[in-house]
């Protein structure tokens, strides 16, 4: 088990009318990496993620995870396989409360039928239990619990992208994915933040891969990075290898000018 | 939370209604234009709520309603009067076929990302009264004679038995799922919901309790015409929702029982109804634009009451 890699992507990309978006993508994740994906704005991380998922049905290539072919399932069974995700424009479902915008992604784990629920049979209640106890659970993980009735519109930024986390881990993935996490988040809130994925990756035996614009954030957790840029993987391999790797330094380098143009 | 806690006082309440207005009507202290207007309220809220499931709970546009209305009236009154089967099996029937219908528009169309569903139910609303309108087994533009057998007690149990389960449907991991659907579909994907198949559930369920209002609705009558179901009736539908609040059931169901007396007074006059309706409308829409209710419920407003300035406290 331990030597067979949980997601293989097999030079894979899309193409948009005339646009490569993402092509010949090759990446292994092996079971419990803490995984990051980086490059400029623009570079097909974003799209990357949304072909792991379903959104996107690649144009070419292979997305094999646990050794099954994933590309072509929509969405909802991917997660169902075990592969959850997070938005870098946060998505939560707004007009609910806290609590229950964990428990929509319990709602799969959860098995009572709609006529049990409709007669209000005991396995409605049991179900419904389950659900309410174990997503109070993952809400305790993330402190959010005292939240639990709040609207998830109603919460400060950061604790809305903290909820978004807590919402994919009830999914109960194998595969984490996780879009700029720390987006928007002071330096405090950051920090903190990255413990926590550390902790939860133990706690739930996850594999991690993370999109995060802060290189040194990126450095200081990932064990190994993958480097995109306009739709190509630039370069791969450890912080060290990353931070010394010539392409990526111009490519940040073409990047900062940028910034300090605009 | 708690919502199951509100079945059985729920359950008492609608008992003693019942039981109530059935001794008024019997001993004859309610006259006949009262009980007529409850059993057209039970209709409409029935229609109002099955519609609120669809729009209001899943988001899904439908300005159809009346369609499935038709369907139900047509299917029933066919089974009443030509099959001489008794009355509670034409209900059921009608049900069914109505909901088979809204499984024929709803699984194409609901399959799709985009208000497709507002096309096609509008357009299925048209085709049905054409296709009633040109069997002469029905009757035609003449319509078809039904028999009186909608009394209270029918139009009662059917709007109890419509209220119990999309409140109890409403209540659970499924209905959740459809409200997540509302909320952010592409979210809704991503967490493991299967979206279409809860459009679909949805709109199947909405359009089954608009065939059993339709069975209802052929009974209470004597006679039905296709020109009964046309675009102006699924509007009247669509507004008992929107006025109510999208989301809100007890905002549907209030703005059903408000609207059916105010149209029932003014049927003498329909242009005058027609001036006061847009009236209404228009002043809820400067004055509560998101409807009466919002989104709340009516045990909101009792939670609100008894917790002293809202919220902070909540029950075990
Ligand atoms: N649905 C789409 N149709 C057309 N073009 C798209 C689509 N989705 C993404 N793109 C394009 O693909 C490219 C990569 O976008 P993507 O969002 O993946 O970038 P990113 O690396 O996530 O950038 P950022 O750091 O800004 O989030 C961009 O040029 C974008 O405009
Ligand atoms: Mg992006």
């Amino acid at each position: 088990m331990k030597n067979k890699p949980l997601l293989e992507v097999k030079n894979t990309g899309i193409q948009f009318g005339g646009l490569k978006a993402v092509q010949n993508l090759n990446m292994v994740l092996n079971q419990g990496e803490l995984v990051g994906l980086i490059g400029p704005n623009g570079a097909g991380k974003t799209t990357s993620f949304n072909l792991l998922t379903g959104v996107y049905v690649p144009t070419e290539g292979d997305i094999l995870f646990n050794g099954e072919r994933i590309n072509g399932l929509p969405p909802f069974k991917v997660t169902r396989k075990g592969v959850s995700r997070t938005f870098q424009n946060i998505r939560l479902f707004n007009e609910l409360s806290v609590l229950d915008n964990v428990k929509v992604a319990y709602h799969s784990i959860a098995k009572h039928s709609i006529i049990s629920s409709i007669l209000r049979l005991p396995s409605h209640f049991s179900g419904e239990k389950e659900m309410e106890e174990k997503s109070i659970e993952f809400l305790k993980i993330f402190s959010l619990d005292k939240y639990k009735d709040e609207l998830a519109k109603n919460l400060p930024y950061g604790q809305q992208r903290r909820l978004e986390i807590a919402r994919a881990l009830a999914a109960n993935p194998k595969l984490l994915l996780l879009d700029e996490p720390a987006a928007g988040m002071n330096p405090q809130e950051t920090k903190d933040l990255m413990d926590l994925i550390a902790f939860i990756r133990n706690k739930f035996d996850l594999t991690i891969l993370l999109i995060e614009h802060d290189m040194n954030l990126v450095m200081g957790v990932c064990e190994r990075i993958y480097v995109l840029d306009h739709g190509q993987l630039l370069a791969e391999g450890s912080p060290e290898v990353i931070r010394n790797h010539p392409k990526v330094i111009e490519a940040y380098l073409g990047e900062e000018v940028h910034d300090v143009n605009a | 939370m708690k919502k199951s806690k509100q079945f059985w006082p729920f359950i008492l309440l609608a008992v003693l209604v019942y039981v109530v207005i059935q001794v008024l009507i019997s001993t004859e202290m309610m006259n006949q234009f009262y009980s007529n207007t409850l059993i057209l309220i039970a209709i409409n809220i029935i229609l109002a709520v099955s519609l609120h499931l669809v729009i209001g709970i899943t988001g899904q546009f439908s300005i159809g309603h009346a369609g499935f209305l038709a369907v139900g009236a047509y299917v029933s009154a066919i089974i009443t009067m030509k099959l001489q089967l008794p009355f509670a099996v034409a209900i059921i029937v009608g049900g069914v076929v109505a909901a088979l219908a809204g499984l024929i528009v709803g699984i194409p169309s609901l399959r799709l990302k985009g208000d497709y569903l507002a096309i096609a139910t509008l357009g299925f609303a048209e085709i049905i009264r054409i296709v009633f309108l040109n069997i002469d087994a029905v009757g035609g533009a003449a319509g078809m004679q039904v028999s009186h057998l909608t009394t209270w007690t029918y139009a009662f149990v059917c709007l109890v038995i419509t209220l119990v389960v999309i409140v109890n449907f409403t209540n659970s991991r499924h209905g959740l799922a459809a409200i997540s659907v509302r909320e952010n579909e592409i979210a809704s994907d991503a967490m493991g919901i299967n979206t279409t198949y809860y459009k679909v559930i949805a709109f199947a369920i909405g359009s089954f309790f608009a065939g059993v209002a339709g069975a209802l609705f052929s009974h209470n009558f004597y006679i039905i015409q296709p020109s009964q179901f046309g675009f102006l009736k699924s509007f009247d539908i669509l507004i008992f929702v929107v006025l109510g609040g999208l989301g809100s059931l007890s905002g549907a169901v209030l703005s059903a029982i408000l609207l059916t007396i105010v149209s029932t007074y003014l049927q003498g006059y329909p242009e005058t109804r027609m001036i006061i309706y847009s009236l209404v409308l228009i002043i809820v829409m400067l004055y509560r634009p998101k409807g009466l209710m919002g989104t709340m419920e009516i045990t909101d407003y009792f939670k609100l009451w008894r917790t002293p300035k809202g919220g902070g406290q909540h029950e075990k």
